[in-house]
């Protein structure tokens, strides 16, 4: 079995989540696995991450320049492919950044590519079998990967149960000079951070959040309505978003806000991951779909399968309903 | 600026509940409505609007058979000057790469300034951009939500965690991959699309690209499905029977009860 080797997210000094996550998908490709971690950046920060990934992985290769304090995933592929033996299987979590990365690298270490893992089930001689999702999370699908030559796998976050490796005194391998001075054709500027918005969806304890089945931009207003009963806000998933019908500040999910509501209630939203992604603090979950096969009844508590066109006024009403009669 | 949009064709999530088929191996596939990918769209809106301001043409590709000729023709209806369709049987069962590689071989034909797709298709992997960046040796950003043209080079923004923007400057010709709500793509009409039924489309096969078959299709696949299914999860929601009163009074109780109602 090829060397297994997990690339390292961090920001600020601290590895990513994922990093525990990855030693766990190594160990399902080769259970007798210890994987490498390989971690690209610049000065203490580095050391840092560094210097606290020696408890969870017996070997660190550290690659160090200063170009390479932003992750420009041009310079980092350069790095990669000068550090990485040929045939290695590289392990990364799939968000912005492997997008950016993965794909060219594998086609610049000649290996297979697969993205956005959620299971691994084994090797069926070199083909490496995982499970994938597709159309938005309502099918899932078994995907077989020929990993002969190599392979560069991204792993959804969340997915595999974190392991912590069984090191505690791993060792650090400076891989910096046989990277050199990397150069790349797209610069980083700046990062601009979200603004907050006429609402800010973090703060509330009840949201009634509203997806594509809304259908258009003048049934927002049921939602709102809804909301104004209920003492809620209104936020919603992408697709809401990226038809302007409401700003991106009310967006859940991991191109939007991260939310920890008390109660939850998705009102023509498919349930995706990305959008489940941004739900934290296991909030009770009541879901209103047309579709009785929607992904989003199967993390729900509640499920309705209704017209949310009719169903939105109705439930106002009651709400308004019961508000009068509690405070006669 | 001569801009490349490489689409797809796909079933439409917002036309069709995908479902499993009766055998449970594939996703049921009769009366599928197909449609442009929906991430691709914005990516020809994003070209129309750069050529409008700036000048040049728009070409979109796509790689299949005569069924996907559909989406050509209503991106060109949109304002594309041309579609090309790159058919051959060697093509069939390509994966990412294979599907990169094709795409490249098309691009080194021609002369684009700039190459687009979408962040991801349907049922794809969020691949074929940046494998095609990295065979072209083009510089690549992902999950682009804004465009501007400089001289030279671009400046673009990428989505990443939070709603926060990263804003690159990139040097041309490059790759970009295209997300969704970068723009409002325009409404296109029956009638806009029968104006260019009978524009022709070109159809290159692998030898007219130069191609050598063993490098695409099935055979060279690394990366194959094997079957769709439906995990089974954990309870799941426990669903409302009732009639909708009986269902919205269950729901004021419920949400009541758990602090919602104050």
């Amino acid at each position: 079995m090829a060397r297994i080797f997990a690339y390292i997210v961090h920001k600020a000094g601290v590895a990513d989540d994922s990093a525990a996550e990855l030693i766990a998908a190594a160990k399902k490709i080769d259970a007798a696995a210890s994987p490498t971690a390989i971690i690209v950046g610049h000065g203490a920060d580095l050391d840092a991450v560094c210097s606290a990934l020696r408890n969870s992985y017996t070997e660190v290769w550290k690659v160090a320049h200063e170009t390479l304090a932003y992750p420009n995933a041009e310079l980092i592929r350069r790095a990669l492919v000068k550090v990485l033996p040929p045939g290695s299987i590289l392990l990364a979590p799939h968000e912005h950044f492997s997008i950016d990365l993965c794909p060219g690298l594998s086609i610049k270490l000649n290996s297979a590519f697969v993205s956005d893992v959620l299971g691994i089930e084994g090797m069926e001689g070199s083909w490496l079998k995982v499970i994938r999702q597709e159309f938005g999370g309502a099918v899932s699908a078994h995907v077989r990967c020929d990993i002969s030559a190599g392979a560069v796998v991204t792993v959804r976050p969340g997915a595999f149960k974190p392991l912590e490796g069984a090191a505690g005194n791993g060792t650090v391998v400076d891989k910096s000079s046989e990277v050199g001075a990397p150069t790349a054709r797209r610069g980083y500027l700046e990062t601009i951070i979200a603004e907050s918005g006429d609402v800010d969806i973090t703060k509330h304890a009840v949201l009634v959040s509203i997806g594509r089945g809304i259908q258009e931009k003048d049934n927002v207003g049921l939602a709102e309505e809804l909301a104004d009963a209920l003492g809620a806000a209104v936020s919603c998933s992408r697709p809401v978003v990226d038809a302007k019908w409401l700003e991106k500040s009310r967006q859940v999910g991991t191109s939007g806000k991260t939310v920890k509501p008390k109660v939850y209630i998705a009102c023509g939203i498919s349930g995706a991951f990305q959008h489940l992604a941004g739900l934290k603090g296991s909030p009770f979950i009541v879901a209103i779909n047309k579709n009785p096969k929607a992904p989003i009844f199967q993390v729900a508590d509640i499920g309705i399968v209704d017209d949310l066109l009719e169903f939105l006024p109705a439930f106002t009403n009651k709400v308004r309903e019961a508000r009068t009669v509690s405070t006669k | 600026m001569e801009i490349l949009v490489c689409a797809r064709r796909v079933p439409d999530t917002s036309e069709n509940e995908i479902e499993l088929n009766s055998a449970g191996n594939d996703i049921e596939r009769d009366d599928l409505v197909y449609s442009i990918n929906e991430w691709d769209n914005y990516a020809v809106e994003e070209a129309l609007q750069i050529v409008a301001k700036v000048g040049g043409s728009v070409t979109v590709v796509t790689v299949g058979g005569e069924e996907d000729e559909e989406i050509l023709r209503r991106e060109m209806a949109m304002g594309a000057h041309h579609g090309v369709l790159l058919s051959d049987d060697a093509f069939a069962g390509s994966d990412g790469r294979g599907l990169a590689t094709i795409l490249a071989a098309f691009v080194r034909k021609g002369h684009y300034d700039l190459i687009l797709t979408g962040v991801q298709a349907e049922d794809g992997g969020a691949q074929v951009g940046g494998m095609l960046a990295a065979m072209l040796d083009y510089p690549f950003a992902s999950l682009v939500n804004s465009i501007q043209v400089l001289d030279g080079k671009l400046k673009v923004s990428r989505e990443i965690a939070g709603g926060n923007k990263e804003i690159n400057e990139i040097d041309l010709p490059c790759v970009l991959s295209i997300q969704t709500g970068i723009n409002e793509p325009r409404y296109v009409g029956m009638r806009g699309i029968r104006q260019v039924a009978s524009i022709p489309i070109p159809t290159p096969s692998a030898a007219d690209l130069g191609l050598d078959p063993a490098t695409v299709g099935a055979a060279a696949a690394k990366v194959k499905r094997v079957d769709y299914f439906v995990p089974a999860l954990g309870k799941g929601a426990e669903m409302l029977q009732g009639s909708r009163e009986e269902n919205i009074d269950k729901v004021i109780e419920l949400v009541a009860a758990k602090g919602g109602l104050k």
